[in-house]
């Protein structure tokens, strides 16, 4: 019965969402509060409908209620109660359900706590919510409904693929859909923008916060799958330049554009069409990697199950969003004044840089996801674009994002001092060049890449830290002053120095991941020694243990250093006997400085010897640490109060809005 | 105005340089990095230049699995109609069985093995690879219940 109701909640949902996606905007055109002010009250209809059937779906995936069809074949009743929940995003259907409720989480966010928005704006904004709301919740009705019935009731249902019953999977889809799905907002403001053709600093303002909101969960996202990959495949690796992950990808580089033009436009009053285009460009590119994902043109542990008429009702909703949206930029954004001026060498022109390498290398990522597809199309010849290729043209793209990061911070608005800055950047340049002259020194005096890719990193964070010692006057003035100065900064400044500063631990990361991995694959009979990176590997055996729906082979690994036992390593292959599958868990010890990965393989041979596969990764958790300071950092901006719509009002205004 | 204009001027250099930039790496780097497909069949219509990286596909022969001791496992890969030798030293992903979809990058030795760096498999019960469903389809050969199970 619930199921019923949460089915019925969904049409409800979409009959509002209707409701939501017209009539404000018919309101606005004819300045009728009465018909502008349904708007915030339909969001938060609409998040509660979607709410209730998102529950009656993990109600029944909770109660295993086999005769709803969608849990017949995504879960089973042995499955310990944790995956049973996190199995409803699991699948297709189940995680739509949850793309939706976060769009409408979105919604009601936005009515909530834009209520000091312009009464027309906000209605628009919520309008273009609820029509996106209602194509995806049409696309689930029609093509892909999780709330059918089976008929008879199966007595036990097919069980969940076991590489998803992971905690990391659990969050995952969470996150990375509040980041995606939470650029809507962006395309919401910026077509609302568009609709009332008044694009300025304070509309900056208000889309600030909700593209920072999007933009941490995404990077938080981002980083929570790629540790995934990392620790369930048992390929050593963190990002594989799969489409599916380059899909999620794309959305965050175009994404993290925006939050840099948005600050010109708030500042400068610059960038104006630009800044509207990559609002659009960035859900546009989350829509794009929804449908790279559930149309089932590509393979790829992330893609769903293929349906063609999922695929191209997708792609209809993907060109009417970004259709329409270019149409209404074209007509209007051409009537929208130029912003303010400044010099090439300014903050503005380092942000323009910013925005140009950024998109570039956006373009450059998206056409190695879509060439092998469109090539497939035309001429039916099937090829792979892998990591070569982005290693060769996103990485160059980056190094002078990189170079140029902390000069951008010290330049001033308007017209920059190139030399000064350089002199103020001094140390950060000695400081890079002292830690690649030791690398090479001490390390490794052939690793130049390496070298480099420190010296970048100790560039980002001195020279990001120096920046903030800047604007503290440290060691200028007394101590005591500086710290009062550095309390009274605003929290934008902050968070910007914290994300600048997360980037170099993420370039740490990426740069010992790269140089220093070492991998060993041998075969080793229980009792068997060998060494890795000045640790002793010894092999202890397989054994056998139960878990709660598996059986696995539990491989034991001692490693030692100079005879001490450092860490005793299990790796398993667990059979899934409902699902019929076998899944390799890597076992992992991880410090600070390093993690050994070790993987036991396939049986070679009858006497218990066993493929293995050993990796020292040095300072691999710096990779997601770094990532993981970043998202700290936009939530740091996010606190600063001029974001708050409504906080630093003048009287003047607030007067005229009590009075209006 | 005029300033206007030429700040318009930089932004464009800026902007063509970084795209014409972007063209050149993409354009050197899909010379060399992009790996085509092919089936066992083509593999034996036509010559595929030795030290080319390529992707093969196909099923698993049965009865074809051989592990040797120092790791390294030679298996064969068909379409049903022709067979490829496949050579590769690593450990192979959970899904690889006998009878099974697989696709396998890596390059023709002169002897006419395939040395594979890298073998995916299927990652799901319920389905097999894109390129294996389509090479088995292009040599005729369909298993119906595969293609059938409900989605």
């Amino acid at each position: 019965m619930t199921i019923e109701l949460g089915h019925f909640a969904l049409v409800l949902a979409f009959a509002v969402a209707l409701v939501q996606g017209t009539v404000p905007l018919l309101g606005a055109a004819r300045r009728d509060p009465v018909l502008t002010g349904i708007a915030p009250y339909a969001a938060v209809a609409q998040f509660l409908l979607v709410s209730f059937a998102l529950a009656a779906l993990v109600q029944a995936y909770v109660t295993s209620d086999f005769s709803v069809r969608n849990v017949f074949e995504n879960s089973h009743s042995s499955k310990p109660l944790f995956y049973k929940v996190t199995g409803t995003w699991g699948n297709h259907e189940g995680s739509l359900v949850l793309w939706v409720w976060i769009l409408t989480l979105f919604g009601a966010g936005v009515a909530v706590f834009g209520r000091r928005l312009p009464p027309t704006f906000l209605a628009r904004v919520l309008a273009m919510q609820g029509l996106i709301a209602v194509g995806f919740l049409a696309f689930m009705l029609l093509t892909s409904n999780a709330y059918l019935r089976l008929d008879p009731a199966p007595a036990d249902g097919r069980g969940l693929n076991p590489i998803l019953q992971d905690p990391g999977l659990a969050l995952h889809p969470p996150f990375l859909y509040l980041g995606y799905v939470g650029f809507s907002t962006a395309y919401s403001f910026a077509m609302a923008a568009l609709l009332e053709g008044r694009v300025d600093p304070s509309w900056a303002r208000w889309l600030r916060p909700w593209v920072l909101v999007a933009w941490l969960f995404l990077t938080v996202g981002i980083a929570l799958g790629s540790w995934w990959a990392y620790y369930e495949l048992g390929w050593g690796g963190w990002w594989f330049w799969d489409p599916v992950e380059n899909s999620s990808f794309m959305p965050w580089l175009v994404g993290t554009a925006l939050l840099h033009s948005a600050i010109v436009l708030e500042k400068r009053n610059a960038l104006k069409s630009w800044t509207i285009l990559l609002a659009i460009l960035t859900f546009a590119l989350s829509l794009l990697g929804t449908f790279l994902v559930r149309s089932g043109v590509l393979t790829s542990v992330h893609a769903f199950a293929t349906d063609p008429g999922r695929g191209v009702f997708i792609l209809g909703l993907l060109v009417v969003a970004v259709g329409g949206s270019l149409t209404l930029f074209a007509i209007r954004a051409p009537a929208m004044q130029g912003g303010s001026l400044f010099a090439p060498i300014s903050r503005e022109g380092a942000l323009v840089l910013n925005n140009l390498l950024l998109s570039t290398a956006t373009a450059t990522v998206l056409l190695g996801t879509l060439y092998p597809l469109a090539l497939e199309a035309l001429t039916g010849a099937k090829i792979s674009v892998g990591p070569p290729y982005f290693n060769a043209t996103f990485v160059p793209l980056m190094i002078p994002l990189l170079l140029a990061l902390p000069i951008g911070t010290m330049l001033s608005w308007k017209r920059g001092d190139l030399p000064g800055v350089v002199s103020r950047l001094k140390f950060a340049v000695a400081a890079s060049a002292l830690v690649a002259a030791g690398y090479l020194a001490l390390f490794d005096w052939r690793g130049v890449l390496a070298a480099f890719g420190y010296a970048l990193a100790a560039w980002l964070v001195v020279g990001s830290l120096l920046e903030l010692a800047g604007r503290i006057a440290l060691f200028r003035i007394p101590i005591g002053r500086s710290w009062s100065r550095f309390k009274g900064l605003p929290r934008s400044a902050l968070g910007m120095t914290t994300a600048h500063v997360g980037l170099g631990i993420f370039i740490i990361g990426v740069t010992a991941t790269t140089s220093g991995q070492i991998e060993r694959i041998l075969v080793m009979n229980a009792g068997d020694t060998t060494t890795l990176a000045g640790y002793e590997v010894i092999f202890k055996g397989v054994t056998e243990r139960r878990g709660p729906n598996y059986i696995a082979e539990r491989g034991t690994f001692e490693a030692r250093r100079d005879g001490e036992l450092v860490a005793e390593i299990h790796s398993e292959r667990r059979f899934y006997p409902v699902e019929g599958q076998t899944t390799t868990e890597a076992g992992i010890d991880t410090t600070l400085w390093r993690d050994l990965y070790f993987v036991i393989g396939d049986k070679v041979g009858d006497e218990g010897a066993r493929t293995v596969r050993l990796y020292f990764n040095p300072l691999v958790v710096w990779l997601w640490g770094g990532l993981v300071v970043m998202a700290i950092g936009g939530l740091v901006s996010l606190s600063d109060r001029r974001l708050r719509v409504g906080a630093p009002v003048p009287a003047r205004m607030r007067a005229a809005a009590a009075g209006g | 105005m005029r300033f206007r204009k030429r700040q318009r001027l930089v932004l464009v250099v800026v902007a063509m340089l970084l795209l014409s930039g972007a063209t050149a790496l993409i354009l050197a780097s899909l010379q060399d990095s992009i790996a085509f497909f092919a089936t066992p069949s083509e593999l034996a219509a036509r010559e595929v230049e030795p030290g080319k990286t390529f992707r093969i596909g196909g099923l698993v022969v049965e009865g074809s699995v051989v592990r040797e001791p120092d790791g390294t496992v030679r298996f064969a890969v068909t379409d049903t109609v022709e067979q490829v030798p496949v050579v590769y030293r690593g450990m192979l992903p959970d899904l690889f069985r006998e009878g099974q979809g697989v696709v396998a990058l890596g390059k023709l030795g002169d002897d006419g093995v395939f040395v594979a760096s890298e073998v995916l498999a299927k990652h799901d019960e319920r389905y097999m690879p894109r390129e294996v469903s389509d090479a088995l389809k292009e040599a005729g050969y369909w298993e119906e219940q595969e293609a059938e199970t409900p989605q």
